[in-house]
């Protein structure tokens, strides 16, 4: 049988070749990693869209309890949105750091987004305690209780996205900078500044828009 | 003759780069572009912050309309320069589905805020009163 095989496929070259049934010039990414993250994130944007809608129809009704206009300090909101912002430029040097395969000055940028992630999460969390002490929780107003949801929410992305950095930031300190932990990295990339561009929504339509008379 | 090849060359070089960087997905990250970014968020974050807080404008809806488009810049500036998103990476797949989650959102944004809003028209109580009563 195998001298058959062998025969055939020595005595007629180019004739009777195995039929190839897909276009060898079609696109086929080697690591369809990102692209995948990138459908997740679509997904999670998604899932504020719902959110938003929510603090969009929700967002007024008071139940005669405090307005946005009583309770957000802009000048809170303004430093929470200075941190995120930071944090995404440090990211992105750590990124800049990454191309340079240098392994030192990733880690420190990664370390100072970290910081800057976590100094946002305070102040938010600062904020929250401040409404509940003051009897403007979640439960007080359907206004209040959507802005909990969407603005926890967010926070919530943030925390995780923090221990998802330090666990990175574990990886490349033992294993350095290989193939796998620059996908990861990349991954993380997006997620972190995907979680700024979810805050540009945040402060435009709740904070911001929630104080206008 | 030159400039010809050169321009060859050049086209040579950005396919390698771009079939390399398949392997990656995302296009290469520069300085220049994160700095670039990072200065337009600013201004787009400084203005709104700063239209809200010193009351430029009287009417609040034209605050609102002008606040949102900054809003819309900004994310437009993040997706280009943070995210690298652009038309060519993983061949085109990212954009794609970057649109259809935005027609998604529009439509859940819209149609939500569209239904609820005459739902709320038709259902509010008689009086005022009345609704500061209620429970």
């Amino acid at each position: 049988m195998s001298e058959l095989a062998a025969s055939l496929a020595s005595d007629v070259p180019g004739a009777v070749q195995t039929p190839r049934f897909h276009l060898s010039s079609e696109h086929h990414p080697e690591n369809g990693t990102l692209l995948g993250f990138w459908l997740y994130l679509m997904s999670d944007c998604l899932v504020f869209a719902c959110l938003f809608a929510t603090y969009g129809v929700l967002g007024r009704n008071y139940a005669a309890g405090p307005t946005g206009a009583d309770l957000f300090e802009l000048p809170l909101v303004a430093v929470n949105t200075s941190l995120l912002l930071l944090s995404s430029i440090t990211y992105g040097f750590a990124v800049l750091e990454m191309q340079r395969s240098r392994r030192g000055a990733t880690l420190a940028w990664l370390a100072v987004t970290g910081l800057l992630g976590a100094g946002f999460v305070g102040v938010e969390l600062n904020e929250f305690a401040h409404l509940i002490h003051d009897g403007a929780g979640p439960q007080r107003s359907a206004f209040l209780s959507s802005f909990f949801t969407l603005v926890s929410t967010h926070g919530l992305h943030v925390s995780f996205g923090i221990v998802w950095l330090v666990t990175l930031m574990i990886q490349v300190a033992r294993y350095g900078l290989n193939a796998a932990n620059r996908r990861r990295l990349m991954c993380l990339s997006m997620f972190w500044h995907f979680l700024d561009v979810v805050w540009i929504g945040v402060f435009t339509f709740v904070y911001l828009m929630g104080v206008l008379p | 003759m030159s400039a010809d090849a050169a321009t060859a060359n050049a086209d040579d070089h950005a396919a390698a780069e771009g079939h390399h960087g398949h392997g990656d997905g995302a296009s290469h990250a520069t300085l220049k572009g994160y700095a670039t970014g990072f200065v337009l968020s600013v201004i787009l974050t400084a203005v709104p912050f700063w239209l809200v807080m010193a009351k430029v404008f009287d009417k609040s809806s034209v605050t609102a309309i002008v606040i949102l488009g900054f809003a819309a810049v900004q994310i437009v500036v993040h997706m280009v320069y943070f995210l690298h998103l652009n038309t060519k990476s993983e061949a085109g797949w990212t954009m794609m589905a970057l649109i259809f989650t935005f027609v998604l959102v529009v439509i859940m944004l819209t149609g939500s805020l569209w239904v609820m809003y005459h739902l709320a028209q038709n259902m509010t109580p008689a009086s005022t009163q009345q609704m500061r009563n209620m429970p």
